[in-house]
């Protein structure tokens, strides 16, 4: 290992009395992340990053997802890794960022904080020393994505209510055209179907009930909506139980189903692979006509300084300017991901929808909330919700369970 | 003092008894007992995140084995192991006997059907798996285009999806991969008995069932122990096709949940739904590790008792 470093730097050392007198020193950062597919995208943002910042390279890395936390960790352990790091947020971040591998980002070393809404920040807030440790990247959304051809040859509108969802689903159905392509045997497209069929009738107030302790899950409220969900997954893709994530996303692609219920993210993934498609997005459908219709966001992860690089100075320079609002809107505009900064400006007309969706949201319970110990909200939901949806228990044991499961973690509930 | 050429010859045998040995003992040290007993270690502290806490001795084995929220989950996953250790059992070591015996009697194809029955083993698990699920899809698969076919309307069923057949749908599709390997050992140890033995048999009359039963059986009894063995060990490791065909959680509802996908759920966490914890994977891979070296080596010498001379 110190050859190699010495090596290194020797080499390092040799390539600086070289080109000293040609140029300024030269700082060259490294930058990993898990997202190979947006390689180009992140590629020209370094460059125009070094239009402003000539005297900083930046090495560009990527890793697969499945191996990436597992890769990044080992870097970490043994006191390397890169100088920038993109991070996933919530109870991910808390493990990478507990044991002190980031650096805690403020408004004095990253003045662009201020360009993000509280909810990102908390996303990448470690809840033990209410630090930042990175600038959020993305925000999410669960809804429901449509197929506008089909409605429009079907002469039906997006519904507003549950009523009309219901009616909605029987005259397609009634025509011979699958409603949902949802299929639930992928175990957390159950927790993306609960976000986009159900935040409406869930509320703002559940979530604000349940974070502070005067509901908890087995309130009314939510095991109604749970009640609504079995009641319309009838109209979910044939045989649901047994269709895969894959199968019903390649139901919705070909046009063989009229819905999707799950996240903003499908929009951008189901026109690369038909670009034909006409899409528009709807919020979970209200229970009765003037409550306020709600989607379900999060935010995917961010863009965190290593704790121990060298190079923090240039390494904050460039997170910085991951931060501001011309980054964002290249962002949006390229990955039609929606950046979380505000004040970008936003051409893709789906991507407007969810953003003006957005301003009326509350968060994807599970994993903003119950995402930090086992078991997490996100395996109760999951395993209960598919087990109800398979006839297996009733709505109100699927929230008992549920219940019980984070009430051996989570004080509130613990009465 | 002289060396006399016997002592050369001895000296010259043990280095190199010492030069073959050496590098392969170094090598199993530094990437098999290292990494093993590290994991062991490991089991004993506390994890906050990736950084290691406070030693907590056996706190992670308590958790694991008899916690309010590990334990179900595990003694579940376990469950599933008993069943697919027995159904495989049967249905791949039992039907790999039997396949041996069509084999061994040489009927017409014989030599075709010695290496297609061989020719999934050969086969990626996660190409099988892959082409087991697409089979078993509920709308398009051809399991159950074939059942609407034969007008079997009612058999059809979302195989991975039903919690009452989807464990069953994993260990057929493990054994279709597999069967090939106990039919090859299997006809070998046939192969072995003098034909003799089996003439003499035949010339007294007994039945088919009788000679199978009475005299191939228990003359294959060496294979017999390396094959249940070897499926002892595959059956409380299995990993591959559960995660191919039905996801890190066991889906659904966790009814093929096994040992595997529960240790790489909690070590390595489940990026959609859990976080990790390296204290009880490590625990829970220890347990796993000493049960089937302690239960295998039992099974190995009890079975070794049945096996005949001859």
């Amino acid at each position: 290992m110190k050859m190699t470093r010495r090596i290194l730097m020797g080499a390092a050392a040799g390539s600086f009395l070289l080109s000293a007198g040609a140029m300024a020193q030269q700082t060259e950062l490294t930058f990993w992340s898990w997202r190979q597919e947006d390689k180009a995208f992140y590629q020209d943002a370094i460059k125009k990053f070094q239009a402003k910042e000539p005297n900083i390279a930046i090495k560009f890395e990527t890793y697969a997802p499945e191996n990436y936390q597992t890769i990044l960790s080992t870097a970490l352990a043994a006191g390397r890794g890169p100088d920038v790091i993109q991070v996933r947020a919530y109870g991910n971040l808390e493990t990478i960022a507990t044991p002190g591998y980031l650096l805690a980002l403020d408004k004095q070393t990253v003045p662009e904080l201020a360009n993000f809404p509280d909810a990102a920040l908390a996303a990448e807030t470690l809840r033990s020393d209410g630090k930042v440790y990175a600038v959020p990247f993305a925000m999410q959304a669960q809804l429901v994505v449509y197929n506008k051809k089909i409605f429009q040859n079907a002469g039906v509108n997006p519904p507003k209510t549950w009523d009309e969802l219901m009616a909605l689903c029987q005259a397609l159905k009634a025509k011979n055209i699958t409603p949902f392509a949802n299929g639930t045997a992928t175990a957390w497209q159950n927790e993306t179907i609960v976000g986009g069929l159900l935040s409406s009738m869930l509320g703002k107030q559940f979530e604000e009930d349940i974070v502070s302790g005067k509901a908890n899950f087995t309130d009314p409220r939510f095991v109604n909506a749970l009640a609504k969900l079995k009641d319309v997954s009838q109209y979910f893709s044939p045989n649901f139980s047994g269709v895969d994530y894959p199968s019903s996303q390649q139901l919705f692609v070909a046009g063989r189903a009229a819905m999707f219920a799950g996240g903003s993210y499908e929009v951008a993934n189901f026109k690369n692979q038909n670009p034909t498609l006409d899409l528009g997005v709807f919020p979970a459908p209200v229970l009765k006509a003037g409550d306020q219709a709600l989607i379900a966001t999060y935010y995917d992860g961010g863009y965190a300084v290593n704790a121990k690089s060298e190079k923090k100075d240039a390494a904050l320079k460039f997170v910085r300017y991951l931060a501001t609002p011309e980054y964002g809107t290249a962002f949006t505009t390229a990955l039609k991901n929606l950046s979380p900064i505000k004040g970008i400006k936003i051409e893709d007309p789906i991507t407007q929808e969810v953003a003006k969706l957005a301003e009326n949201a509350m968060s994807y319970l599970m994993l903003v909330r119950f995402r930090y110990q086992e078991p997490s909200g996100s395996v109760l939901l999951q395993s209960n919700v598919q087990k109800m949806l398979a006839g297996q228990q009733t709505p109100e044991q699927a929230a008992a369970e549920i219940n019980k499961g984070i009430a051996t973690y989570y004080k509130p509930f613990q009465k | 003092m002289p060396v006399s050429s016997k002592q050369a010859r001895t000296w010259k045998h043990r280095s190199w008894v010492a030069f073959l040995v050496v590098p392969p003992v170094v090598f199993m040290s530094l990437f098999v007992v290292y990494p093993i007993l590290s994991a062991f270690a490991y089991a004993f502290y506390e994890w906050r995140g990736l950084a290691r806490g406070d030693f907590v001795g056996l706190a992670n084995f308590k958790e694991v084995l008899f916690g309010a929220t590990m334990a179900p989950t595990v003694w579940n996953a376990f469950l599933h192991n008993v069943y697919a250790l027995i159904a495989l059992m049967i249905v791949q070591n039992g039907g790999g006997f039997f396949l041996a015996w069509l084999l061994y009697k040489e009927p017409f194809g014989f030599r075709f059907h010695r290496i297609a029955v061989f020719v999934p083993v050969v086969l990626s698990t996660i190409i099988v798996g892959f082409l087991w699920k697409l089979f078993l899809n509920p709308n398009f698969g051809i399991v159950n285009q074939a059942l609407y076919s034969l007008g079997l309307d009612s058999w059809a069923k979302p195989w991975l999806g039903d919690s009452s057949t989807a464990l069953g749908a994993l260990i057929l599709a493990n054994a279709w991969h597999f069967v090939g390997f106990p039919t090859l050992v299997y006809l070998a140890g046939m192969q072995r008995i003098p034909s003799e033995i089996i003439e003499a048999a035949r010339l007294d009359g007994t039945t088919e069932w009788q000679l199978l039963k009475n005299i191939v059986w228990p003359l294959v009894a060496p294979s017999t122990t390396i094959l249940f063995t070897l499926l002892f060990i595959g059956a409380f490791n299995w990993f591959e096709i559960p995660y191919v065909m039905v996801g890190l959680d066991g889906s659904p509802f966790g009814s093929t949940d096994v040992l595997g996908l529960v240790f790489y759920r909690t070590a390595f966490g489940n990026q959609s739904a859990s976080i990790q914890n390296f204290g009880l994977g490590s625990a829970l891979a220890t347990l796993i590790f000493l049960f089937i070296v302690v239960f295998a080596s039992m099974l190995t010498l009890w079975l070794r008792r049945r096996e005949i001379q001859f």
